[in-house]
């Protein structure tokens, strides 16, 4: 592998809050290679909102260490791509102006981002709906015009909270299959967190497993299956031993109590 | 037959049964004038004021103290609203007073208003400005600070300005809250400048009512209630028409926040 894009080294955060102090992320190490797609995977309140603020630079780190394109991260980066659980577009803004978003805040070149949108749009097969507002597409189309945003001022990272876990299994099932290709083609480094198993085995080069909170690396995995995976590869035996390795990791690591 | 012919036509055949049952009380129990006023003695009063032109200076009177006393005191409520939301200093401040004042009933403070500001127009602009100002300005305030977190998180990622993100992200969403704000503002100011009226005025439609009611003239009372109540419709609606226009992807707002009045 390459020099990684993204390192974080035993990355700690500690909350204050009204009970005293809380540790969100305690010893959370990762890495992530040129154009790889890494998933985060780790069980609810694994402080996995932590680490997207710490990764986009709106919360400094209590301890530890992470570095994007070889510099500490010390406030907010705008060479962050950040695509969130729910699809959080504006609704009185069309799709076109959704995606245009990021170049209005930065000030980037307007033109320039318009013909980039909607190559972005036709990426992710949008492109007839440019002008359509928010409200009249389905979940899992603002949910693509959300990952459209996401790349249109060309991030060194993308940054991917849980994007699907709003939608319905159907929906959910067809979008990894478009993330893949959407991946494939725009050729970015993405963080994926999730808290489905198939979804990352399915998506992921490699997994980083986190231990429930405060939240620390306790495993990395390979998902070597080859490319591209189709729906088909989800009821192959590789798929299912992958899956039952993490399933048997977690059966460990999440104490019933 | 249509619903939507039905929502017309049920609604007037009770207007008309009313009206009938209205008419029949009173020659049935012969309620006398001075009680109840008869249908058509209403109707005479109505054409007297408003084609004979009696009520029109009464009529334009609440109508501009309505118009100016709302422009103020939505406008200043909303500046304050934005304040408050974007400044946690202001807001811990000023929050006890604005809880004590909100607590007060602001009619109250009608005889204290016309004694500082007199018996004309800018007293009861002031009244109308001050029991609009609480609804608009919570709605304000309470709508701006429940901006999505994600999309805050978002813009101060692309590391963003207080002002961008007020003016672009937090003022659009807070839209339907701000609307339905001002929907509450109407109806409240309607009664704000009543209110400042029958304290102490010489013109309006408040003051056409209390100077009926000394010569117990109950159709002109009646007329001028309706008046009232048109201008009520009038304010409510356009305020309605203004929010499906200006917030047109807050779908079904509108008619919730009739529901809160």
């Amino acid at each position: 592998m390459s020099d990684p894009i993204f390192r974080a080294d035993s990355l700690a955060v500690t909350y204050t809050s009204s009970r005293g102090p809380v540790k969100a992320l305690e010893g959370l190490s990762a890495t992530l290679g040129q154009g790889e797609f890494l998933s985060v995977l780790g069980p609810s309140g694994c402080g996995k909102s932590t680490l997207l603020k710490v990764v986009s630079g709106l919360l400094k780190p209590s301890g530890g260490s992470v570095t994007l394109r070889g510099a500490p991260i010390t406030g907010p980066r705008p060479d962050v791509g950040i695509v969130f659980q729910q699809p959080t577009l504006l609704p009185w803004q069309t799709t076109l102006d959704n995606v245009l978003l990021p170049v209005r805040t930065l000030g980037l070149d307007l033109e320039g981002g318009r013909a980039k949108a909607m190559q972005l749009l036709k990426l992710v097969g949008l492109d007839k709906f440019a002008s359509h507002y928010p409200g009249e597409l389905s979940g899992g189309m603002q949910q693509r015009v959300g990952i459209a945003r996401g790349l249109i001022h060309d991030p060194a990272l993308l940054l991917m909270d849980e994007p699907f876990a709003a939608l319905d299994a159907m929906t959910r099932e067809h979008m990894m299959m478009e993330l893949q290709r959407i991946w494939m083609a725009a050729g970015k480094s993405v963080m994926f967190i999730t808290h489905s198993i198939p979804e990352a085995v399915f998506l992921s080069d490699r997994i980083v497993v986190l231990s429930a909170r405060p939240g620390r690396t306790i495993r990395e995995f390979e998902v070597d299956l080859p490319r591209p995976r189709t729906l088909g590869t989800m009821a192959e035996k590789p798929f299912a031993e992958h899956c039952n390795a993490l399933r048997a990791l977690f059966s460990d690591l999440v104490k019933f109590d | 037959m249509s619903d939507r012919i039905r929502t017309f036509l049920y609604p007037a055949i009770a207007f008309v049964v009313l009206v009938a049952l209205w008419e029949a009380a009173i020659r049935v129990f012969k309620v006398p004038n001075f009680i109840l006023p008869t249908p058509y003695a209403v109707l005479e009063a109505l054409q007297r004021g408003y084609i004979e032109g009696l009520f029109w200076k009464h009529f334009f009177f609440t109508l501009q103290s309505m118009v100016f006393g709302y422009a103020l005191g939505c406008t200043l409520a909303f500046l304050l609203g934005c304040l408050f939301a974007e400044s946690r200093t202001v807001e811990q401040t000023f929050l006890p007073y604005v809880v004590a004042l909100q607590s007060m009933p602001k009619v109250a403070l009608a005889p204290l208003i016309i004694v500082w500001f007199g018996f004309g127009l800018e007293s009861k602009v002031v009244m109308v400005a001050l029991v609009c100002f609480f609804p608009m300005f919570i709605n304000t305030a309470v709508g701006l600070k429940q901006t999505n977190p994600a999309l805050l998180d978002l813009m101060h990622a692309f590391s963003a300005s207080p002002w961008h993100i007020l003016t672009r992200i937090k003022i659009p969403s807070a839209a339907g809250h701000i609307f339905a704000g001002l929907q509450i503002a109407v109806v409240l100011g309607l009664i704000g400048a009543v209110v400042a009226e029958f304290v102490s005025s010489t013109k309006g439609l408040g003051y056409l009512i209390s100077a009926a009611a000394v010569n117990l003239e109950t159709n002109t009372m009646f007329a001028a209630l309706i008046s009232l109540a048109v201008l009520g419709i009038a304010g409510s609606l356009s305020i309605r028409f203004l929010h499906s226009r200006i917030v047109f992807w807050d779908k079904g707002s509108a008619s919730q926040t009739a529901a809160t009045e």
